[in-house]
């Protein structure tokens, strides 16, 4: 360990919460995407589950807020170390829209991708089992364009870049694709407990 | 320097059937990311009064492109530790040497170390360069929008491009409060327009970057159109790409890093 000269940092916060290296932003929520925020109306929204499913499926603004709706209540985490507490999201669950679709067993991974066309890659394994969720409410508010809305992907157990804003589907896969930050040098996990933010992390 | 930056000519991962967002400009080396080097300051030159610019000796840094950053470590006597992302500074034609130019944010613990107990010969840690998605390699049109420290990544290009004697145009329109904030005043040229929102020199109009601003470079778009990269708070961000999209600048050749 190489200590910096006269660094002493801010005040220590026992916060078992906080993933290493991660900092709390307070009330902060920055924004980082990369690219032009779109101008995407509810009624223009849509979410598709295809690729190694049975029975692949679009979902419109009213399909969609029909399922029984699910919320997640907790911390995000993102890679360029601000992390945010407490944090209430509103939407359903991803699981309930693959019960529909109905994953083939060969499916082991997902690129998720955006109505901008960003595009991310998971594990299926994080996308199931009440850890990920389509969310279009945040603190009881429609979630805000910049922040992905009219919806966004939630997986927060992951670096935020994971949770895809402005999601538009999903393509299962039965092998691991980079999707836009992975081929920019970014882990292909992202597991913030680990800190994986970079390949070879 | 940059031969291990190599072009990344056609992306061969999945396509969505969506449009089509930017992809990344160069494909990135992951030993470079993932490696920790001692940098040692060597010279801090004051910009303006809320911005320096910090100068290091990185002896084993592999080079860089205009426009990518770099992960900051600073590590105190309990081994706590933070971490910043920068945008690099300096073009690459710096053998060994990065340059960063850092605002001193109100109680932020990395840039007031910076900005009030550095001197030269502290060493800090460093990983990179990140991130290809918003690199320029000085081969397309380039037009740079930028306010307050969001210049620093594009005046690595502006730099680039004078250091290099590129052809290829470049402008550069930003944005700062008055002309004792404008970072690297004295470095522009003609390829630069500055605006001040807030006071300007004597028949300077004050006011906040405008469609009038952005409409005269779209209308003298070279062949094959611009390449536009936006770099400020998110705020700023928000605006600016709007404004460009509002003149015609195609939503897929716009390239945004936003702070935070």
């Amino acid at each position: 360990m190489n200590v910096t000269r006269g660094f002493t940092g801010r005040a220590r916060v026992d916060n078992p919460g906080l993933p290493p290296g991660q900092y709390d932003a307070g009330d902060d929520w920055p924004v980082l995407s990369a690219e032009v925020t779109p101008e995407l109306a509810p009624a223009d929204w849509t979410f598709r589950l295809d690729g190694l499913v049975e029975r692949p499926r679009t979902w419109d603004w009213e399909q969609a807020h029909a399922l029984p709706g699910s919320a997640y209540e907790g911390d995000i985490h993102c890679v360029t170390s601000w992390s945010k507490f407490g944090m209430r999201f509103g939407g359903v669950s991803l699981d309930t829209f693959l019960e529909v679709v109905r994953p083939h067993e060969s499916a082991t991974h997902a690129v998720a991708y955006s109505h901008t066309g960003y595009t991310t890659n998971l594990p299926l394994a994080d996308l199931t089992g009440g850890r990920a969720w389509i969310a279009w409410e945040c603190d009881g508010r429609p979630l805000a364009p910049e922040h992905g809305g009219p919806a966004r992907l939630l997986v927060p157990h992951l670096y935020f870049w994971k949770s895809a804003k402005w999601i538009a589907g999903l393509t299962l896969l039965d092998h691991d694709e980079p999707g836009f930050w992975e081929q920019n040098g970014y882990h292909a996990r992202g597991n913030p407990w680990q800190e994986q933010r970079y390949s070879g992390d | 320097m940059t031969e291990q930056l190599t072009q990344r000519s056609t992306s061969t991962g999945f396509t969505p059937p969506t449009r089509f967002a930017v992809p990344g400009r160069i494909a990135v080396s992951n030993r470079a990311a993932s490696v920790w080097q001692t940098a040692t300051l060597t010279e801090i030159r004051r910009e303006t009064p809320h911005a320096a610019t910090f100068r290091f000796a990185v002896p084993d840094w592999e080079g860089h492109l205009p426009g990518q950053h770099l992960m900051l470590r600073l590590t105190a006597q309990d081994g706590y530790v933070a971490q910043r992302h920068y945008s690099i500074a300096s073009a690459p034609d710096d053998p060994g040497h990065i340059e960063l130019t850092l605002d001193h944010v109100e109680g932020g613990e990395v840039s007031g170390w910076f900005h009030t107990v550095a001197e030269p010969g502290d060493q800090v840690a460093l990983r990179g360069p990140l991130s290809g998605f918003f690199a320029w390699p000085g081969d397309r049109p380039a037009l740079l929008v930028g306010a307050g420290s969001g210049v620093v990544p594009l005046m690595s290009m502006v730099r680039h491009h004078r250091a290099r004697g590129l052809a290829v145009p470049l402008r550069l329109l930003v944005s700062a409060r008055s002309p004792e904030e404008l970072i690297y005043a004295r470095e522009f040229g003609a390829e630069t327009r500055p605006l001040f929102t807030r006071r300007a020199p004597q028949g300077v109009p004050v006011g906040r970057m405008a469609a009038a601003h952005v409409a005269p470079l779209l209308d003298e778009q070279p062949p094959g159109g611009w390449e536009a990269y936006v770099c400020g708070s998110n705020a700023f961000a928000e605006h600016a790409s709007r404004l460009l999209v509002e003149a015609g600048q195609p939503v897929d050749r716009i390239r945004i890093e936003r702070f935070g």
